[in-house]
């Protein structure tokens, strides 16, 4: 599967995703502007994304734990999500998103 | 007046790597001073994921970070390591002798001849809300933490955020401010759904405003906002405001160990496999705060690193000393030293 991930800088990223991994783990890997210092426990919101619309349906709904973890950055939109908690599965073959300010490693 | 202390070892950071190093160097009769930026030990395992199950612990097969810190804090308690919390290390000068001269920012020096850096990812410093220029009014009139209730008294005050800094904050300074507007993204609280009912009731009063937004633009000049700007749904928002508070939790940022004259690999610091030494002799650098070929940021690498560390340190505090390898099972000397023999 492919992810489309647009980094902060408005650099477009074509990755491989590993069915099972975690899209966080993936643009991690790849090396781009991502701190996911918790390193995927949905503990502190430095892998925070913006889905692209069209993806929002298929990636689904926030859980109340990540909610409440987006509430400790101050850029939240209506289509942010931490993308430790989106793992890579065919039906997200294309999956497109957006490295939000407050992921960047010097934030 | 600074407090001087002299010791054998000073180990920044008192995460899991940081408290085990307290182990091995305590076998060795080495004592250790602990410095850390947060009030507590535990480091990561206590601030991101305390109640989080970790699996991958030796002899763990499920452990939370709490119950991990707490463990270490047993395992190590016989050699009494001194903690000096809520305090960073803002500069480390090696001295003519080899030993090493280090200034915290609790106006203590520390007179050490070993430096171990366990920090980690570097020092938990709070977030900063995506506002540009927010440098400029920070400790004048954005704060990030109340040191004095004073400073806000007769006060336009913004507080942001959901959790239980917020909402305690709120509540307390709501007597003595001139206004305060509570600001949050959402209609939820993470926050005690005792202060949230408190909270309403001051709102319903008329005491506070509470506005649903995020902050997007602070005006003012010479350090002092007088404005501060939301996005929120029903379109921008300006809040006239003296005082603002962001409370979005901690982060960690690398901090002044960028300034320390070590060999840096992508922020973190290049050591060797063999003493876990920098390229300053004499600091030594554990857990995932180092570098090396093949390195895994894993807790138990960390506890591996330390116990190698504690050798080399040993040979420099005591130089010419024979140091005998025992194994706590049978050693009743090392039994003595832990309080069981």
């Amino acid at each position: 599967m492919k992810i489309t991930v647009t980094d902060q800088a408005g650099d477009v990223h074509e990755l491989e995703g590993l069915e099972g991994w975690r899209v966080m783990e993936v643009i991690r890997d790849w090396g781009l502007n991502i701190k996911a210092e918790c390193g995927g426990a949905c503990s502190c919101a430095t892998c925070h994304v913006y889905v692209d619309p069209a993806w929002l349906d298929a990636v689904g709904a926030p859980s109340d734990e990540e909610e409440d973890m987006l509430d400790s950055v101050g850029d939240v939109k209506s289509n942010s999500r931490l993308s430790c908690q989106i793992l890579c599965s065919d039906a997200l073959d294309g999956l497109t998103l957006t490295l939000a300010p407050s992921a960047a490693k010097d934030f | 007046m600074s407090t001087e202390i002299t010791t054998d070892v000073v180990v920044i950071g008192a995460g899991p790597c940081g408290l085990f190093a307290a182990f091995e160097l305590g076998l060795l009769d080495i004592k250790c001073h602990f410095i850390d930026i947060l009030d507590r030990p535990g480091g990561q395992c206590a601030e991101l994921y305390p109640e989080k199950p970790i699996y991958d612990i030796p002899g763990f097969p499920v452990v939370t970070g709490q119950q991990l810190t707490d463990n270490l804090m047993a395992q190590i308690a016989p050699f009494a390591p001194e903690f000096h919390f809520s305090r960073m290390v803002n500069s480390i000068e090696k001295q003519a002798d080899g030993s090493f001269r280090l200034e915290t920012d609790a106006d203590e020096i520390f007179h050490t001849k070993v430096v171990v850096i366990a920090a980690g990812g570097g020092s938990f410093q709070p977030k900063r809300p995506p506002v540009a220029d927010i440098e400029q009014f920070e400790n004048k009139s954005v704060f990030y933490a109340v040191r004095k209730m004073e400073d806000f008294r007769d006060q336009d005050v913004v507080i942001v955020g959901g959790g239980d800094s917020a909402l305690d904050w709120t509540l307390n300074l709501a007597p003595i401010v001139r206004t305060l507007t509570l600001v949050h993204r959402r209609d939820a609280f993470k926050a005690a759904p005792a202060s949230v009912n408190k909270m309403k009731e001051l709102v319903a009063d008329g005491k506070i405003n509470f506005q649903l937004g995020q902050i997007a633009k602070l005006d003012g000049e010479d350090g002092q906002i007088n404005h501060v700007h939301l996005t929120t749904d029903a379109g921008d928002l300006s809040i006239p405001a003296t005082r603002l508070l962001p409370f979005f939790g901690l982060t960690m940022k690398l901090g002044p160990v960028a300034d320390w004259g070590l060999e840096l690999n992508d922020n973190t610091i290049v050591v060797d496999t063999e003493k876990f030494e920098t390229s300053v002799p004499g600091i030594y650098a554990i857990g995932d705060i180092n570098y090396y070929p093949g390195k895994l940021k894993l807790i138990l690498s960390g506890f591996h690193e330390a116990a190698l560390m504690a050798q080399a340190a040993k040979a420099v505090i005591s130089p010419g000393e024979r140091v005998v390898f025992q194994y706590t099972t049978s050693s009743t000397k090392l039994q003595k030293k832990l309080g069981v023999a």
